[in-house]
């Protein structure tokens, strides 16, 4: 029965072939319904996996096979399933499964709606092969397609230009991480002889690579991952992929593509582990990451811009816990964070329809009312995200405090503590903004299964998922990582300063005891650094974008005039001799006698001079 | 009597005869022009002939000659301008265009 573990990724790609074949001709229920029914039943066998490894603790053995030779040396391809692997192959296909789910009604009206459960399948399968991969090519070429995925997900109201602009941005900019992580698998590759990551972790044991280039590899890896991962420097994009549907946000940009890089860190954990100093930049990275979006995310006005800060936050926080070495703290974090953020993506989606497609958290308001059912939901989420027990969020968030503690950074453990501050408020603040107040809805809509079934299923997680690490941290051993437990304090700590922002955003949104517009004047310049994300995208556009433009002016010139300058001359010089030939030869007697008396002057002249000198 | 005065007499009307050619349009310029380029040289011969190093009659018969063949061309010449006229109803020499290719 192990043996059909391959199902898991090749369901959806046999959903998105067979997709793409009726994509013109076959109904819009039946298409989504193949990529629903697929993706579902690549579920059950994930589940089924998970079983095997969880509960009844087999080990499902390793699938490989050469594939190429060269030379001495042989490329595999292969499946490996150990349990990194298996839970996130549970977590890519169940959200893949209710994102398809709530598509189908998100989508309905939609006439590329055939395309888009295509490419959907087709991303499903990408992140289902990234995360079984054995080796490193294999990944990079996973890792590539689900590249290529999200950004035909982006661009898929392609004839809107700010998505146009978005799909490219999400591209190039991740591309950059990328040629740091191709980089680092060429110069293992150079000094190992291998891209498998056993091969390559036993050389790295025995100490064949020397220790500078350990740290290079993993910074050079780890650039891959910030770039996926949306990490500051490279974070700009994530936000400009909000132009993509809704359910895409939910399914790339918060639960699973993004959640790549931090998986690739936690692969190649080994690596890091080899090298304090790759350690140190991790940590230090996502901890600034972590506060720095989540002081964005503060003063943001657009409902998914929040939540997408949101998003690149919580990815920092993992990164954090990573780099404290808490694997298993910043794989939990993964772990609840892909559900309570899926969630509220969901619920915002529904949210937006509601609103008939209005993004603008201030003219939104009393849609709790309502939707009561979409006011709980996200509340769920909201606590979850925001750190409250006994929610998922909270035991996970709890993990990372301790071994950023336990690391002994006490500057990343105050920055993590302030970001938890800010998570909160901002997360209440949509709350409170959107779903108390005064009404500004109209008509009631009703909402079909397909957006209720997802959104709840999605609901239970956040509620139950914290206590597969808690009160035994059974996951860690699953895992198998040795640390210590969280201290008692430090929840106590983080679960204070959460619910002193859930207040601090219930005083200034709900009873307005603080009204928000003093607040911004009070913050003055702050206020507009926030609201203007700390003018990175300007930065960049003056830095990059400007100055490469610039060159390109140069380079233009260049050709044009000194390039093409030369070549006008080349071909002019031939025709301007003739201009004058045939100026000369303009079959007048005249002008020809003219022209030898002028001839027979020189020559007198020369012999003149010639008898004058000699 | 010098030899140089004669010859700068012969050379000025040679060039008033040259400067006539090339600047002409007019066929009937051009033909006195070209007499008067061969009267200076029968007047450098004359003088010769006279003051030269040399005196001698050859120059002096030359010139005859000369004057006689001229008066032949300068016949002939005149003949095909006046034909060439009557076709193609200009003295201009530049109109007189139709062997360019």
């Amino acid at each position: 029965m192990t043996g059909l573990a391959w199902a898991v990724p090749l369901l959806p790609l046999l959903a998105f072939v067979v997709q793409l074949l009726l994509r013109t001709k076959g109904t819009k229920k039946l298409v989504s319904f193949i990529g629903v029914g697929l993706t579902f039943l690549s579920f059950v066998f994930a589940v089924y996996l998970i079983a095997q490894s969880f509960i009844w603790n087999h080990n499902i053995p390793t699938w490989q096979i050469n594939w190429l030779h060269i030379g001495s040396k042989v490329v595999t391809v292969g499946a490996s399933f150990a349990p990194l692997q298996v839970l996130m192959l549970f977590i890519v296909s169940f959200v893949s499964c209710l994102v398809q789910i709530y598509s189908i009604g998100y989508m309905k009206a939609d006439e590329r709606s055939n395309t888009f459960f295509a490419y959907l399948s087709l991303f499903t399968f990408s992140m289902l092969g990234l995360v079984i991969a054995p080796n490193f090519l294999e990944l990079y070429f996973f890792w590539e397609l689900v590249g290529v995925c999200s950004f035909l997900l982006v661009g898929f109201y392609f004839y809107k230009e700010s998505a146009k602009q978005a799909a490219k941005k999400a591209f190039i900019v991740t591309r950059i991480g990328d040629v740091g992580l191709f980089i680092a698998i060429c110069l293992l590759f150079w000094k190992v002889g291998s891209f498998d990551f056993s091969i390559i972790q036993e050389a790295v044991k025995t100490n064949q690579i020397s220790a500078g280039m350990i740290t290079l590899i993993a910074i050079l890896i780890f650039a891959g991952a910030a770039g996926k991962s949306g990490q500051f420097p490279l974070h700009t994009w994530l936000p400009d992929a909000m132009e993509g549907p809704t359910p895409v946000s939910a399914l790339i940009h918060a639960a699973t593509m993004v959640a790549a890089g931090v998986f690739l860190v936690a692969e190649t954990f080994w690596l890091f582990e080899a090298s304090s100093t790759a350690l140190t930049v991790v940590s230090y990275i996502g901890a600034f990451t972590a506060l720095f979006a989540a002081l964005i995310a503060l003063t943001q006005t657009d409902i998914k811009r929040v939540l997408a800060y949101s998003t690149v936050s919580q990815l920092g926080y993992m990164m954090l816990g990573l780099g404290s070495l808490g694997l298993t703290a910043g794989l939990f974090h993964l772990f609840t964070h892909a559900f309570f953020k899926a969630l509220l993506f969901l619920v915002v989606g529904a949210v937006i329809v509601a609103f008939s497609n209005e993004q603008d958290i201030r003219k939104m308001g009393g849609l709790g009312k309502e939707q009561k059912w979409l006011g709980i939901t996200f509340l769920i989420g909201g606590l979850s995200i925001s750190g409250i027990p006994p929610f998922s969020g909270f035991f996970s968030k709890d993990e990372i405090f301790a071994a950023v503690y336990q690391s002994g950074k006490y500057d990343l453990f105050a920055a993590a503590l302030l970001t938890a501050f800010c998570t909160a408020f901002y997360i209440f603040r949509l709350y409170f903004l959107v779903f108390t107040g005064r009404g500004a809805v109209g008509q009631t809509k009703t909402f079909s299964w397909y957006y209720q079934v997802p959104i709840w299923v999605l609901a239970v997680f956040p509620v139950i998922s914290g206590f597969v690490q808690f009160p035994k941290p059974i996951l860690g051993q699953w895992l198998k990582s040795s640390e210590s437990g969280t201290l008692w304090w430090i929840a106590l700590l983080a679960a204070f300063v959460a619910l002193l922002g859930i207040f601090l955003a219930y005083a200034v949104y709900q009873k307005q005891w603080i009204s928000a517009s003093s607040l911004m004047k009070y913050s003055g310049f702050g206020y507009r650094l926030s609201y203007r994300k700390f003018y990175v995208d300007e930065c960049y556009q003056a830095l990059f974008v400007w100055s490469l433009k610039g060159l390109g002016w140069v380079l233009m010139g260049w050709d044009r005039f000194i390039i093409g300058g030369i070549a006008r001359f080349i071909k002019s010089l031939p025709y301007e001799l003739g201009t004058i030939g045939s100026y000369v030869q303009n079959g007048q007697v005249q002008r020809y006698l003219l022209i030898s008396v002028f001839g027979f002057l020189l020559l007198l002249l020369t012999i003149t001079a010639g008898r004058l000198i000699f | 009597m010098y030899l140089t005065s004669y010859l700068a007499l012969a050379a000025i009307l040679f060039c008033i005869g040259l400067y006539g050619v090339l600047s002409k349009r007019n066929a009937v310029m051009l033909l006195f022009s070209v007499e008067l380029m061969l009267n200076a040289v029968n007047l450098n011969l004359v003088a010769f002939s006279r003051l030269g190093l040399f005196p001698n009659i050859d120059g002096q018969i030359f010139t005859f000659f000369t004057i006689t063949v001229a008066a032949a061309e300068a016949a002939v010449g005149l003949a095909i301008l006046i034909s060439l006229y009557r076709k193609k109803e200009t003295a201009e020499a530049d109109q007189y265009n139709s062997l360019k290719g």
